[in-house]
């Protein structure tokens, strides 16, 4: 998704002269050309956080289009106030586009990881949050971005599914009981968890705004499992006012709030966090009680 | 200045207040190209005012040169008035940010220097006005340290009344190595317009000593 993140906004940065980048350090070698084509537009401030989103909103009140980008702790989680004020209080917008996720970086510690991002952008207005689970999901989100001055957030991550779901609304890729909402890489997991269960699975790229009338529509049994690769519960809220006056029962399946301090891969984190096909299978089981498995 | 008792007419005068005046003076009289007719020219000369506190001086500045009505500054601070105790943008004509939470003006300015480079538009001037405690902000000094790096031609104004509660050893222009740097008497118009008005290719930082 990095990859994609870099050979897209590359050419968004060649074709359309109001579009900016602002760097932070993090992947600024990948974007030497580009910064040697466009010395005004591609901009490396350091390692200055709280810098690079100030310049964001400066850039935006000129009338330009800024993307940023680092690790989502050092994007999101460090610069939060600037976040907050530099952009909506102004009235502008920017395109934040982080790597790192929950803990792609499993190896560096918890420094490095941002479970908590998502959560962060919920506390304030009018962030549209893409969390793509498939490379091939990257460049029609950024270059989409590209087409208005709103403010949105996109969260890459090395774990991606085995194929792309294109589009921001809800996909069903199985239909069934009760509905499981699987968030970007979560999906191929859930689905793996659930294969022979009688459950609706249903993916979104775009958790915010959430799809609230079409996960409403796909509601069939008072049950909900929303599956997110961030906090856990991020979207209970969201799915209460979406289900508000139905009477439902939901499992909100994340990242937890106690640091896990190992380090590891990856996939050790998903584990030791329930997030991995056995931990989803066992809380999504256990949740649905007696809904009769598939043949 | 009549019209700065008129803001603070029912609130206690505060030196943040009037600390600002004569700087604020000059640049709307004499060194911002902005009018009431301009302020969405994208070509106008840029103010943003970081240290948003103490905004009485600022409003009693746009009022008298005409950016809103002067029947504004009677109701500062009040439900129905645009005027609040930290300005917004979205609400006051000519405002160009909202502030009040230190150490994000002179960040901004930045991004705005650079946006306005970037789209050609070179004569444009960015001025920021900055509080000797605001400096106090380590946010301040990732602006500081990047602008002089890329030689971006800024001006940051800083209004020095000793507010910082540790102090700046050394002083004021110790803290902006490789910006240009004039100390002036922050009360002395001429010499205060005569430090703004001077350009450099690099970032420029004016101490208004009070």
């Amino acid at each position: 998704m990095r990859e994609t993140f870099i050979t897209t906004t590359t050419a968004i940065l060649d074709e359309d002269p109001r579009t900016a980048l602002v760097l932070a350090d993090i992947s600024a070698d990948s974007f030497t050309d580009a910064q040697r084509r466009h010395p005004e537009r591609v901009l490396n401030v350091g390692i200055r956080e709280q810098l690079m989103a100030g310049v964001g909103g400066g850039l935006a009140l000129t009338g330009m289009r800024p993307y940023l980008h680092s690790y989502a702790t050092f994007l999101i989680d460090r610069a939060y106030e600037q976040i907050k004020l530099d952009f909506a209080h102004q009235d502008v917008g920017a395109v934040l586009v982080s790597i790192g996720a929950s803990y792609d970086a499993a190896a560096e510690g918890y420094t490095h990881q941002s479970p908590g991002d998502v959560a962060l952008l919920d506390t304030l207005d009018g962030w549209t949050v893409h969390v793509p689970g498939h490379r091939d999901e990257v460049a029609a989100i950024l270059r989409e971005a590209a087409r208005h001055d709103d403010r949105v957030y996109v969260r890459l991550s090395t774990q991606e599914n085995s194929r792309p779901h294109h589009g921001a609304g809800l996909h069903v890729l199985r239909s069934g009981g009760p509905l499981v909402v699987a968030v970007g890489p979560m999906l191929d997991p859930v689905l793996e968890a659930t294969r022979d269960l009688d459950v609706t699975v249903a993916y979104t790229n775009t958790p915010r705004p959430l799809d609230t009338a079409g996960l409403r529509d796909l509601v069939t049994t008072p049950e909900i499992v929303v599956v997110e690769p961030y906090l856990a519960g991020t979207s209970a809220r969201l799915v209460s006012e979406a289900l508000s006056g139905l009477p439902h029962r939901s499992l909100h399946l994340g990242v937890g709030r106690t640091e896990v301090r190992r380090y590891g891969s990856r996939d050790d984190h998903a584990r030791a966090h329930g997030l991995d096909p056995a931990g989803l299978r066992r809380s999504i089981e256990a949740f649905l009680g007696s809904w009769t498995q598939r043949g | 200045m009549k019209l700065l008792s008129r803001v603070t007419a029912d609130v206690k005068h505060s030196p943040s207040a009037h600390s600002t005046l004569d700087v604020l003076w000059v640049l709307y009289d004499r060194v911002l190209r902005i009018t009431p007719e301009t302020i969405d020219d994208p070509g106008r000369d840029r103010f943003f005012l970081s240290k948003g506190h103490g905004p009485a001086a600022y409003y009693a500045v746009l009022a008298a040169k005409g950016f809103f009505p002067e029947e504004w500054l009677d109701d500062m601070g009040g439900w129905d008035s645009p005027l609040g105790h930290h300005p917004d943008r979205v609400l006051i004509p000519g405002v160009e940010i909202g502030t009040g939470s230190l150490g994000h003006g002179l960040g901004i300015a930045v991004g705005a220097a650079l946006g306005l480079r970037a789209q050609g538009h070179l004569d444009t001037r960015t001025f920021v006005l900055l509080g000797d405690a605001e400096l106090d902000e380590g946010s301040n000094h990732e602006a500081i340290a990047y602008a002089a790096a890329v030689g971006l031609p800024i001006t940051a104004i800083v209004i020095d009344n000793h507010s910082s509660t540790h102090g700046w050893p050394g002083g004021i222009p110790a803290r902006f190595p490789g910006w240009g740097v004039s100390v002036v008497n922050g009360r002395d118009r001429d010499e205060i317009e005569r430090s703004l008005r001077s350009v450099e290719n690099r970032p420029r930082l004016v101490v208004a000593a009070l």
